[in-house]
């Protein structure tokens, strides 16, 4: 299936399909950015917290900003802004298709001669792909900026030096492959979601179990697949 | 125009057909009753392929849809308008785009066209005001009208109408009823009807076929049905107060 979504994105562009394209880009990326910027934020703060209680037994807390920008640009970003679209974005494109394929709309379009998988499974396909990686960018920077504030108002680490720290430190190479994993997790979560949503039977129970899978077989392979990605280029 | 071989079709366990053979004519509204679970529905999506037989063929014209595929599948299946039972309208669009969907998807129409001509069916099929509304703003009876005016946008020249009046009240149904008859003579089309609603079957019906374990066990005009003496015919007659010297009103003649 994802493999001829893939095929029919060069037909996403045109006139009637663009509109398609960016309502998606709007649900996935504009209506997820209230709980992104929360957990971005927190996750931003941990980090620094939790480091930088270590690093301040070794005078080293300034390099706080190095360590949270590191961490977030390589794992934390494109990791929990995975998670957060599978548990959002995902399980919701499971129970729609899901709910269309036991309405018999999936039926319905099969019969007017419209594929399925150009008309669904591709907008959504191209939005997350192209949306991950800028929401990533995006936890990614309120990530830093959470560390700054509690390195600012509890472990003595001025903002100058906290960023000096993390601009200096901080590789091209890190944000790329972050980039890369949030791109891939965007083609996972659709894949699975879709996928479960097409596959869904017995009524409401099984739109029901179709979310819920979605939600775990997304969680469980973007685990998976962001070890194995960070040993392709960091081991 | 429609014809059934020797089609066996199993889902599970359970035999659906059993060597099935039946044909509908051209131009004639060809009704299938039977009770719940007897296999009229799946009769139905072998039409269009939505499933396929395990033995035997099913034929629309020379075509041998049971075994299409790609570009002559879509081809046999744009012969055809589908009514389904819960009219399988998409959510998120408005009345409008629903039923100008096809257009939108297989022509070149630009959208004051496609608009026109999706105003067109909507007064014909009494829903002018509908155009802008989603389907959730319907009642199950406009849903179903709605669902309709996208079946025969394309100008089909086959309807296959899924329990169109399953869950509508008897006014509705019979207002459904009238559609489906006023299409046949109208447009002309070949329709095939599945429900198990006998009242409706014997109004619209040129001719109408009861499923039942599988099997077709009697295909007869209206006037004929209602005197059948196969059991199964008599049985399902009387369970809704049908006798054989019972009278109903035909539409299209009251």
């Amino acid at each position: 299936m994802i493999g001829e979504a893939f095929a029919y994105i060069p037909l996403a562009f045109g006139k009637r399909t663009r509109h398609e394209v960016l309502f998606q880009m709007y649900t996935t990326g504009i209506k997820s950015l209230g709980v992104i910027t929360i957990v971005a934020l927190f996750i931003g703060m941990i980090l620094a917290l939790q480091t930088g209680l270590e690093l301040r037994r070794f005078n080293q807390e300034v390099s706080i900003g190095t360590a949270v920008t590191v961490v977030m640009m390589r794992e934390m970003g494109p990791f929990m802004t995975g998670l957060i679209i599978a548990a959002s974005v995902g399980s919701a494109i499971a129970a729609q298709m899901g709910t269309m394929v036991v309405s018999e709309e999936i039926a319905a379009l099969e019969i007017m001669s419209i594929n399925p998988v150009r008309f669904l499974v591709t907008p959504r396909l191209i939005a997350l792909i192209v949306m991950m990686p800028i929401l990533t960018v995006y936890t990614n920077i309120l990530g830093v900026v959470g560390g700054a504030v509690v390195g600012a108002t509890q472990l003595g680490v001025a903002f100058n030096a906290y960023f000096d720290n993390a601009i200096r430190y901080a590789d091209n190479k890190d944000l790329y492959v972050g980039l890369l994993k949030a791109m891939i997790f965007g083609v996972i979560i659709t894949t699975v979601a879709c996928h479960q949503g097409f596959g869904a039977t017995e009524g409401a129970v099984g739109v029901g179990q179709a979310t819920r899978r979605t939600v775990i077989i997304s969680f469980l392979t973007i685990l998976v697949v962001g070890y194995m990605v960070t040993r392709l280029f960091y081991s | 125009m429609i014809r059934f071989e020797n089609v066996t079709k199993r889902l599970g366990r359970k035999i659906i057909l059993n060597d099935v053979s039946f044909e509908i004519n051209a131009g004639e509204t060809f009704v299938i009753v039977g009770s719940s679970g007897a296999g009229k529905s799946v009769s139905l999506r072998h039409m269009v392929r939505l499933l396929t037989p395990d033995r035997g063929k099913v034929y629309v014209g020379e075509d041998v849809v049971s075994h299409a595929y790609g570009k002559d599948l879509e081809r046999i299946r744009s012969r055809f308008g589908v009514l389904f039972q819960s009219a399988a309208l998409l959510q998120w669009l408005s009345v409008g785009d629903n039923v100008g969907l096809p257009l939108r998807e297989h022509t070149a129409m630009g959208d004051e066209e496609i608009d026109k001509l999706v105003i067109e069916k909507l007064e014909l099929l009494g829903l002018e005001d509908a155009f802008e509304k989603h389907p959730a703003d319907l009642s199950g009876g406009m849903q179903k009208r709605v669902g309709l005016a996208r079946a025969i946008i394309m100008n089909p020249e086959i309807i296959l109408y899924d329990e169109p009046t399953s869950g509508l009240d008897p006014v509705t149904s019979r207002t459904i009823d009238r559609l489906i008859d006023d299409l046949r003579k109208e447009l002309g089309v070949t329709s095939v009807v599945v429900t198990h609603d006998l009242h409706s079957a014997l109004a619209i019906g040129t001719r109408i076929g009861m499923i039942h374990a599988g099997k077709m066990v009697e295909i007869a005009e209206p006037e004929d049905f209602i005197k059948s003496d196969n059991e199964v015919v008599r049985g399902f007659l009387e369970a809704q107060y049908i006798t054989k010297e019972g009278t109903w009103e035909k539409e299209g003649e009251s």
